[in-house]
């Protein structure tokens, strides 16, 4: 990267004058860093860095709000979470929900990447409307979801008596709910998973595939031989990027499945709702941390699977 | 000719349109939920719980928008998420201009101790410790205040990133040396030449810190525990949860919630798409 001229080191021999003017630059220089970060780094390390140190440590906690003493248990969060019928239903269901929407989205997103890729005025049209779900607020759509998976009036349940499909129990039935919102989850990160395959699909050499081309290969083999290799890279970001913003997953669950009517209950159990009902319903942050600190390791975990991936591309 | 062109071109010609049906009912899907949700706010309670569904509305109204503001305060919904996601992206927007700038133009000590720290904190998810910083807020009696709400939305590790990239990358070192030259001060380079010439940088992170700000969901349930403080996302949902069957007026709600997003995102579509690719691909 290039940075300043100030950024040399000091010449050794300078006449003493000039030597000293050059060191109080430098002085001066640092400190004015210093004074324009500090107030930025003082909220970033109040709202972002303390807590996360903080929930690592109350996880060694029984942190009760609402009670006094709040002993230091060791392990023992942890070792609960081992015999909890619920965080285990909530960790199964999460890596499910996850699996379902990266693998799913991935697998539509990259060839409609491939057919898009062509600079056409219809292809920014098709861009666009494929996009638009990324950016358009959760809890809304949550609700038109679910106003479209209603068993009596639903439109999907209409769209599927068509193909002689009888109405289904989207949100209710215990084999589906999930499943339900696992298309949602798709829909959503369909077009931000596609855009960054645009990127890559533009950024690959056009001889490549010109040449693919003069030795007859067919389009087909032409994306399974050259351009899925060359993806590599933004596949394996994609898998991680969207796995891990599944794991957060949680408006929807809320929204959908916890209204009075609808209560699968443990059918879309998600990590974050547990985390949520834990800290926030009985109160018990210490305990709760203990799980946060659980997503947050399963979250760093991928992180470190795509490190590692990257750097072995880049040494080899 | 070759007697087997015909047939060939004709294939090619059958298989463009077979793509062209494929992503136009691709597009009609992904288009489905804001069409249906759309057309219910328009729909009179008669016609929205009938089989077979009408897509369309066959006697507009708009009772369910009159409805719905006579039912819950919900101007002062659509005020607050106005007031906290105007407040955030501002908030973000200088603090991501100040540290991405330093980070990019300046060599000092513990430049990069620092730069990693944000770098390995920005990738743990808010869910991850939202829970100290909600006893935080207990401490400082902050919960059920704007303060509160707003509070962890003030800075954006991906806003610091963002900026951080663009100066370093956009704006040539030679510029701040002349300045330099000339006897600037390190504020007025700051004021008069990094600023200036990051004002696309700044308006992307504005709009990545306003759309999300908009969307905010679990902390202001957690923190706003009366309708006055309520966001849009939170007032629909509590409104859900009273009217859960009165599909017209919530979808008339949810509109109002959707439509400012998809105005910012047809005024700025080319920005936003760009601009999630290259920094989602710069990480």
């Amino acid at each position: 990267m290039s940075v300043s001229i100030l950024d040399r080191p000091l010449p050794q021999r300078l006449p003493q004058g000039e030597g000293r003017r050059r060191i109080t630059r430098h002085a001066r220089l640092w400190l004015w860093c210093y004074a324009m970060l500090l107030p930025v780094m003082v909220i970033y390390a109040y709202v972002r860095i303390w807590p996360i140190a903080r929930s690592f440590v109350l996880s060694f906690y029984n942190w009760r709000l609402i009670a006094r003493v709040r002993p230091f248990v060791g392990l023992a969060n942890y070792e609960h979470m081992l015999g909890d019928q619920n965080f285990h239903i909530a960790i199964w269901n999460t890596t499910v929900y996850s699996l379902g929407v990266v693998l799913i989205s991935t697998v539509i997103s990259l060839p409609l990447a491939v057919l898009l890729a062509r600079r056409s005025r219809m292809s920014a049209v098709y861009q666009t409307i494929y996009f638009l779900p990324v950016i358009t607020p959760l809890v809304p759509m949550s609700i038109a979801w679910k106003w479209i998976y209603d068993y009596n009036y639903g439109i999907l349940n209409y769209l599927l008596s068509f193909v002689g499909i009888h109405p289904i129990a989207w949100l209710t039935d215990v084999h589906i709910a999930l499943w339900a919102l696992v298309i949602m989850g798709v829909w959503k990160v369909l077009g931000y998973n596609m855009v960054l395959f645009l990127v890559g699909i533009r950024n690959i050499p056009s001889t490549y595939l010109e040449a693919a081309s003069l030795d007859g290969a067919s389009e087909l083999r032409k994306f399974w031989h050259v351009t899925l290799p060359l993806l590599r890279p933004i596949l394996l970001y994609v898998l991680v990027t969207a796995t891990i913003n599944a794991y957060n997953v949680f408006t929807q669950v809320y929204v959908m499945t916890l209204g009075s009517q609808v209560a699968p209950g443990q059918v879309t159990r998600v990590l974050v709702y547990d985390i949520y009902q834990n800290a926030f319903e009985y109160f018990r942050m210490g305990y709760a941390s203990a799980e946060a600190v659980t997503l947050t390791l399963i979250v760093l975990g991928f992180t470190l699977i795509q490190f590692r991936a990257f750097r072995e591309r880049e040494t080899a | 000719m070759r007697p087997g062109f015909n047939r060939r071109q004709l294939r090619r010609r059958a298989s463009a349109l077979l793509i062209h049906v494929i992503l136009t009912l691709g597009a009609a899907f992904m288009l489905l939920p804001m069409v249906w949700m759309l057309a219910t706010s328009f729909k009179l309670p008669g016609e929205i719980a009938v089989w077979p569904p009408h897509l369309l509305p066959r006697v507009p109204t708009l009772a369910n928008y009159q409805g719905l503001f006579q039912a819950v305060p919900f101007p002062r919904f659509f005020g607050n998420s106005v007031f906290i996601s105007v407040v955030s992206t501002i908030s973000v927007v200088i603090t991501s201009m100040i540290a991405g700038a330093v980070f990019a133009k300046y060599r000092f000590p513990g430049r990069t101790a620092l730069f990693m720290l944000v770098l390995a904190t920005a990738i743990v998810p808010f869910e991850g410790y939202m829970i100290p910083l909600y006893i935080e807020l207990v401490r400082l009696h902050w919960i059920n205040t704007y303060l509160g709400i707003i509070l962890p939305t003030v800075i954006m590790s991906f806003g610091i990133f963002l900026i951080r990239q663009h100066v370093a990358s956009a704006i040539p070192d030679e510029l701040m040396e002349a300045a330099r030259v000339d006897g600037a001060s390190e504020w007025w380079t700051f004021r008069r030449v990094l600023v200036p010439l990051s004002g696309n940088a700044m308006a992307a992170v504005g709009i990545f810190a306003f759309i999300q700000a908009w969307a905010a969901f679990i902390w202001p349930l957690l923190v706003a525990n009366t309708p006055q403080l309520f966001n849009l996302e939170v007032g629909l949902t509590a409104f859900q949860f009273r009217f859960s069957t009165d599909y017209g007026k919530l979808m008339a709600g949810s509109t109002l919630s959707t439509l400012p997003m998809l105005i910012v995102f047809l005024l700025l579509r080319r920005r936003i798409i760009e601009n999630m690719a290259l920094t989602g691909l710069k990480g």
